[in-house]
């Protein structure tokens, strides 16, 4: 058993069918991404990252934050492979990623990954921000593999 | 030092529907089936329903993840002259037995006399569990998470098991195990829905559908209500049957697995736990007990890796060795002995989410119930203890020891 089969390329959900909100605490990471500039939320008081962002530092409960930027690398610390389009539900390869971001210990983005096939994919590999425009002009962040 | 609450209260009537195939309960109502596991559940107690004077819930008042339950309109239904408790614990399924220590708080408050726990659900296609969080709005805390595509519980659950596999070698022949022991639990229980044996040769030809899980992996999605009441010992002794006591019972868990699987923040070794740690502890702490004193474990298995994640979570092998336990053999019932397969706890003795029926994790307390009482169909011989858990998810989970009378 566990003979690899080729599932093609992993695809990026189509970023027409996706939509976002943001409140206070977390529009500051969709501005960014909109100038495609990858950031996360650190702690202006004690420089703790947390994502996704929320209103206070989970470690000195400092309100006060700060949006820097990332190198916008990172490396795949687990995913799954998806076969349906969950908008559609037509036959589509994706794989969505949890990503340790470069530049930010601790935080994590969840997106999906490009740039190899889809049974390529694993745990460790190293990405590189792929920017995904979606609807109402926002900008999601996606991976390719670096 | 023990729990001061120990063996002061007890499970005295269980209620259950039929189980259905999601959407095969129409015409029903989820009102109708959860009256009739209620009254069901008093009239196994010997109790009326005009007795009962208490509601603690689970999953926000949930019926499902749609609906939620009204407990004036369960009393104008019923007829019960007054309630004197009516609360719920918070999030999902995780908190399924952590209702009974929400019941025990309020009877040892004296609060109430008889309290109802209640789940009842109907998945008509617009209500699907599957589908559950993709058809969420978008809000900004799920934005970081629905345009990944993870849309269903078993996308959510597939990256945790995925990072098991990757730390601990565990194998998908192991998932398979689980779905198979738990299937060979269910062949003789008159209302399962999955009764048909199941092989690994059936497991590895089950479609993949959110790899490295299998169709297979997936519970059932189901139809129907169940019923438990809970009274104190004092008034346990009164009842029709045998009395299950509640002897260790907890809900709650860490920060480090928090919102979970609709998070992804988890740093090793909670990503790929069942979260159930905490609670774990707490109720060995409680009892003084262990994993090797449970007669039996029923263990809540929305998917079959999250089996595999508890089993270690609880102590019954040690991190990341479940893989070699299940493979063993040790989930299995043997009918001949009464008792588990080399040396292991049997494990969802009933069949479980995956084979029975899945209303959100009430069957596993009903089946320890009757596993203490002495009356369930693959009877564990001997049974003192047994071990149930809430479903692995967003906190709080929750686990319960039955002490049998």
């Amino acid at each position: 058993m566990n003979d690899v089969i080729n599932l093609g390329p992993a695809r990026l959900l189509p970023g027409e069918q996706i939509s976002i909100t943001t409140n206070t605490a977390t529009e500051p990471f969709w501005q960014a991404a909109k100038e495609h500039r990858l950031t996360a939320c650190q702690c202006g008081n004690c420089g703790h990252f947390r994502m996704p962002p929320t209103p206070v530092c989970p470690e000195c409960s400092s309100f006060q934050m700060t949006w820097p930027t990332l190198p916008g690398t990172g490396e795949v610390f687990s995913y799954a492979i998806c076969n349906r389009n969950p908008a559609t539900g037509e036959e589509f390869i994706y794989v969505p990623v949890v990503v340790e971001l470069d530049g930010a210990p601790g935080a994590r983005l969840i997106a999906n990954v490009t740039g190899c096939d889809a049974q390529d994919v694993h745990i460790g590999m190293k990405v590189v921000v792929e920017w995904t425009p979606i609807s109402d002009d926002w900008v999601l962040p996606n991976f390719r593999k670096a | 030092m023990g729990w001061v609450n120990q063996d002061k209260t007890a499970i005295v009537g269980i209620g259950s529907t039929d189980y259905y195939v999601r959407g095969q309960s129409y015409p029903r109502t989820v009102y109708e089936m959860a009256a009739e596991a209620i009254l069901m559940a008093c009239e196994d107690a010997g109790i009326s329903v005009k007795d009962v004077d208490g509601l603690a819930y689970y999953s926000g008042a949930g019926m499902g993840y749609t609906g939620k339950f009204d407990s004036a309109f369960l009393m104008e239904m019923l007829g019960m002259p007054h309630i004197s408790f009516t609360a719920s614990l918070t999030s999902g399924g995780g908190g399924s037995v952590g209702a009974i220590g929400l019941a025990t708080a309020a009877l040892m408050n004296e609060d109430c006399k008889y309290c109802v726990t209640i789940m009842g659900l109907q998945q008509l296609p617009q209500t699907r569990l599957g589908t559950v969080f993709g058809r969420m709005a978008p809000d900004p805390e799920n934005s970081f998470l629905q345009p990944s595509g993870l849309v269903g519980p078993g996308h959510m659950i597939g990256v945790l098991a995925r990072r098991h596999m990757h730390l601990y070698g565990t194998t998908q022949e192991a998932f398979g195990e689980v779905a198979i022991a738990t299937r060979g639990h269910s062949i003789n229980r008159p209302k399962a829905i999955r009764r048909k044996p199941l092989t690994q040769e059936d497991y590895m030809a089950s479609p993949m559908l959110a790899d490295p899980l299998r169709r297979l992996d997936f519970c059932l999605e189901s139809d129907g209500a169940v019923a438990i009441i809970t009274t104190t010992s004092d008034r346990a002794r009164d009842c029709r049957q045998k009395p299950a006591y509640v002897h260790a019972v907890a809900h709650g868990g860490q920060r480090e697995w928090g919102r979970a699987f609709t998070w992804y923040g988890m740093p090793d070794p909670y990503f790929a736990s069942s979260g159930h740690a905490f609670t774990a502890n707490r109720i060995w702490d409680q009892s003084g007990l262990s994993a090797k004193d449970m007669d039996v474990a029923l263990l809540y298995d929305h998917f079959t890796p999250m089996v595999l994640m508890q089993l270690e979570d609880y102590g019954f092998c040690e991190r990341g060795e479940a893989n070699d336990y299940a493979l063993s053999g040790k989930l299995r019932f043997d009918p001949a002995t009464g008792k588990g397969v080399n040396g292991g706890t049997p494990v969802n003795t009933h069949g479980g989410n995956l084979n029975e029926a899945y209303i959100i994790g009430m069957t596993h307390i009903t089946e320890a119930v009757e596993q203490v009482r002495g009356t369930t169909v693959n009877q564990v011989r001997d049974c003192n203890f047994a071990l149930v858990s809430g479903g692995p998810a967003p906190l709080p989970v929750s686990s319960l020891v039955l002490r049998s009378a």
